[in-house]
């Protein structure tokens, strides 16, 4: 506990120039991306352990997003490369271009500034599941018999229920009737097939759970997802500035078989080895030369950097959201008409779901840390101001009056009676703020801004409870830690007079 | 002299003062007297600014009233309310210092003038270390006299500065306020809704009825000579209680 103190402390005063904000200086590393599922994350890996091995510089931002996130990184040059499918590409990235042939592709990529690999040898498809033991109890084999159990409880990753090549469209491909439809995440839906709450999913076909869990895959009898050719999608320019580094990456075209991802898969999930070793593994076999593995750090190491990560993300975005909301609250406080403005619009920021906020940021500020400020400094703007303008309009008539015939000029009016009357209803909105922003915080980890959202991420992903725990319980501590020093803060700067019990 | 001359106010449909004319004497008290809803609250608020008046003018020694001179003439008037109107952030030395420190008097002035104040209203010295939650009613009302007359400003504006007290301590401060006017020689208005205080108090006496003046003079002359049967129902409404019901009898022969 005490250790949390003292990294919260450390980090509280390192907040500005957090790892997270300045990952991106230094000597330009090449910079790969991949999406929050376990296969994208071992490719991820290995694009690295590649790049490395021709002698650049590499980093991997692991676990940004969905297809759409890693997709318009890509586009905006904050990512250099990522792992994708020719299907989501044609279906869902380039919306609906189930026309082109492969030289198509390549050249309506190549439009964009993208240029695509060679197939890297497996087709991850879509597919439908579920138990064995069920499939056979209600006799399914292929994805058009389910139209004779309308009652089935379907469980889609949310990516899944509104793709293209998603359930819309095989619901309407197949007129499938069902209509208990639940959007979860990917690795959830595993547990939730195991546990019984939902019946059928969706799959990868090269997850390593689908042997885990004894699941049986019904056939696509109708051939409705198309193939899912895993590639590497990299940027143009990337080509000029590191061509070396583009041929170590074409070393991977033609070199994973479904066999090998499905194995690498297991590795990873099942077995729990971390992704960079499986990686290295399958390089080293690859290259024929041992490849330089990464130290892994203690778990304080990883504590104390997502600490220092979130610090940077609630410090930054809370005390921006001070220096511009008590302005904002005195100022609606004294003029009734901009106030009710103001209030109304941090009020709507509020009602914005705290994801869909994030995500908005990503088209503006791109991944990572600035969005993730950004949308945490937005919400930390409305307790602060409401705050602000009540302990100011709330303050009794007589005594705003006795203030002003005593002939205080405004401002010191303000300074020396005002705020120091409205204080502790202000600090209690800062501290409103400060607790909602931490939690918030965690979310930041899902658009690439690290903090203790990373290894809850990480954990729901590998379903490893101590590693949900290791971002968990710190963001909790945090709170806590933050709510007391609020408490202690109170004596310092709400005036004493304010905390006296009435004496009659 | 302070010189108010056709002004009036309205809030919405409630005519709170009728145009109405005001000259009050330099050096004396004048009470502006009436029921709640009367206006005599809105006129005073009016001298000290925080009415603007609808029409008309307030002028202090032949300087009218207008937001470039605002401030000044408020450092030139000072101002108690009901309850004290006490910042209850400040204790109380610093709820009477705090203008004086804000125009920049130093500390040696600032505890002159305090010693001279608490001698003058009679406080307990230690009285000004506490918090206004913990200085009883009789006593916050002395900080806050203290509080408006730290810039030894021309004119005290007082409105119903006693009508939070219990009793005793009210015949008590009635008395002591009374003398510090007599020896500050200062010019007073001051609004109260009891006539036994204007009688007490008042040198002139205003009577102040639906936003208008009814008649103004001396306690005697608004018993004697009535400018209108309002004037002798509103005083004899609080006599009353006092005289017993022999008053009644002898009122209403």
């Amino acid at each position: 506990m005490s250790r949390i103190l003292i990294a919260s402390l450390l980090g509280l005063m390192l907040a500005a120039p957090s790892p997270a904000l300045a990952a991106d200086a230094g000597s330009e590393p090449i910079r790969v991306g991949s999406k929050k599922f376990t296969e994208s994350v071992v490719l991820g890996e290995l694009l690295a352990h590649l790049l490395r091995a021709s002698g650049a510089k590499a980093l991997h931002r692991a676990e940004l997003g969905g297809s759409r996130v890693l997709w318009n990184a890509l586009q905006g040059g904050e990512i250099d490369a990522y792992p994708e499918y020719t299907g989501t590409i044609r279906l869902e990235l380039l919306g609906g271009r189930d026309d082109l042939d492969e030289a198509g592709l390549y050249t309506a990529l190549r439009a964009l500034g993208i240029e695509m690999s060679r197939p890297l040898g497996f087709n991850n498809t879509y597919a439908l599941g579920l138990l064995e033991a069920r499939a056979e109890e209600l006799g399914l084999t292929r994805v058009s018999e389910l139209v004779a159990h309308p009652a089935l409880r379907l469980g889609f990753t949310s990516e899944f229920m509104d793709r293209e090549d998603g359930w819309p469209g095989l619901r309407d491909a197949y007129a499938l009737p069902q209509r208990n439809v639940r959007g979860l995440d990917h690795d959830l839906a595993y547990r939730g097939l195991a546990g019984g709450s939902i019946d059928v999913t969706d799959l990868y076909s090269t997850d390593a759970d689908i042997r885990y869990y004894g699941l049986r895959v019904l056939a696509d009898d109708r051939q409705y997802f198309p193939l899912y050719n895993a590639v590497v999608l990299y940027r143009s320019d990337l080509a000029e500035r590191a061509p070396a580094a583009v041929r170590m990456l074409r070393k991977l075209e033609g070199a994973i078989s479904a066999e090998a991802m499905t194995r690498m898969n297991a590795r990873a999930k099942i077995d729990r080895v971390p992704e960079e070793q499986v990686a290295a593994e399958f390089a080293e076999t690859l290259l024929k030369r041992p490849v330089e593995r990464r130290r892994r750090g203690s778990w304080i190491d990883s504590l104390l950097q997502h600490s220092a990560e979130h610090l940077g993300l609630v410090g930054i975005s809370l005390g921006a959201a001070i220096v511009l909301a008590v302005p904002l609250g005195i100022a609606a406080a004294h003029y009734a008409r901009f106030g009710q403005v103001i209030l109304a619009l941090t009020g709507v920021i509020q009602t914005i779901p705290s994801l869909a906020l994030l995500v908005f940021m990503i088209p503006l500020l791109g991944i990572g840390a600035p969005p993730a400020v950004a949308a945490l400094f937005l919400y930390s703007l409305l307790p602060i101001v409401r705050n602000t303008y009540t302990g100011l309009h709330d303050i009794p008539i007589g005594l705003r009056e006795s203030a002003e015939a005593l002939g205080l000029a405004p401002l010191a009016r303000l300074r020396s009676v005002e705020l120091p009357m409205a204080s502790r209803s202000i600090l209690a909105g800062i501290k409103t703020s400060a607790v909602i922003n931490i939690g918030t915080a965690t979310l930041g980890a899902l658009i690439g801004a690290g903090g203790y959202g990373q290894p809850i991420l990480t954990g729901i992903r590998l379903d490893d409870t101590a590693l949900i725990l290791q971002g968990a319980v710190p963001a909790a501590a945090l709170a806590l830690v933050v709510q007391g020093g609020f408490e202690l803060a109170e004596r310092g700067l709400v005036p004493r007079g304010l905390r006296l019990p009435r004496s009659e | 002299m302070l010189e108010l001359r056709g002004v009036s106010k309205r809030y919405a449909s409630l005519e709170a003062v009728r145009p109405t004319d005001l000259r009050v004497p330099r050096g004396e008290t004048t009470v502006l007297i009436g029921a709640s809803g009367s206006g005599k609250s809105t006129l005073l608020r009016m001298i000290v600014g925080l009415v603007l008046p609808d029409s008309g003018s307030v002028s202090i020694d032949g300087e009218q009233l207008c937001a470039d001179n605002l401030r000044a003439l408020r450092h030139r008037m000072g101002y108690v309310i009901q309850d004290g109107g006490l910042f209850p952030h400040l204790d109380g030395r610093s709820n009477v210092a705090l203008l004086a420190r804000h125009l920049g008097w130093d500390e040696p002035r600032i505890e002159a003038r305090l010693r001279a104040l608490t001698e003058l209203t009679r406080l307990p010295v230690d009285a000004l270390d506490r918090f206004p939650s913990q200085l009883s009613g009789g006593q916050c009302q002395r900080v806050s006299l203290m509080r408006a007359l730290m810039l030894d400003p021309d004119m005290l504006l007082l409105d119903e500065p006693l009508g939070a007290l219990d009793a005793l301590i009210r015949a008590e401060l009635q008395e002591d306020l009374v003398e510090i006017f007599r020896e500050l020689g200062k010019t007073v208005v001051m609004v109260t809704h009891d006539i036994g205080e204007a009688a007490f108090f008042g040198d002139h006496i205003v009577l102040l009825h639906d936003g208008a003046i009814l008649q103004r003079g001396s306690m005697q002359q608004l018993i004697d000579s009535p400018a209108d049967p309002f004037v002798t129902r509103f005083i004899r409404a609080q006599r009353r209680p006092i005289l017993g019901p022999s008053a009644r009898d002898a009122g209403d022969a």
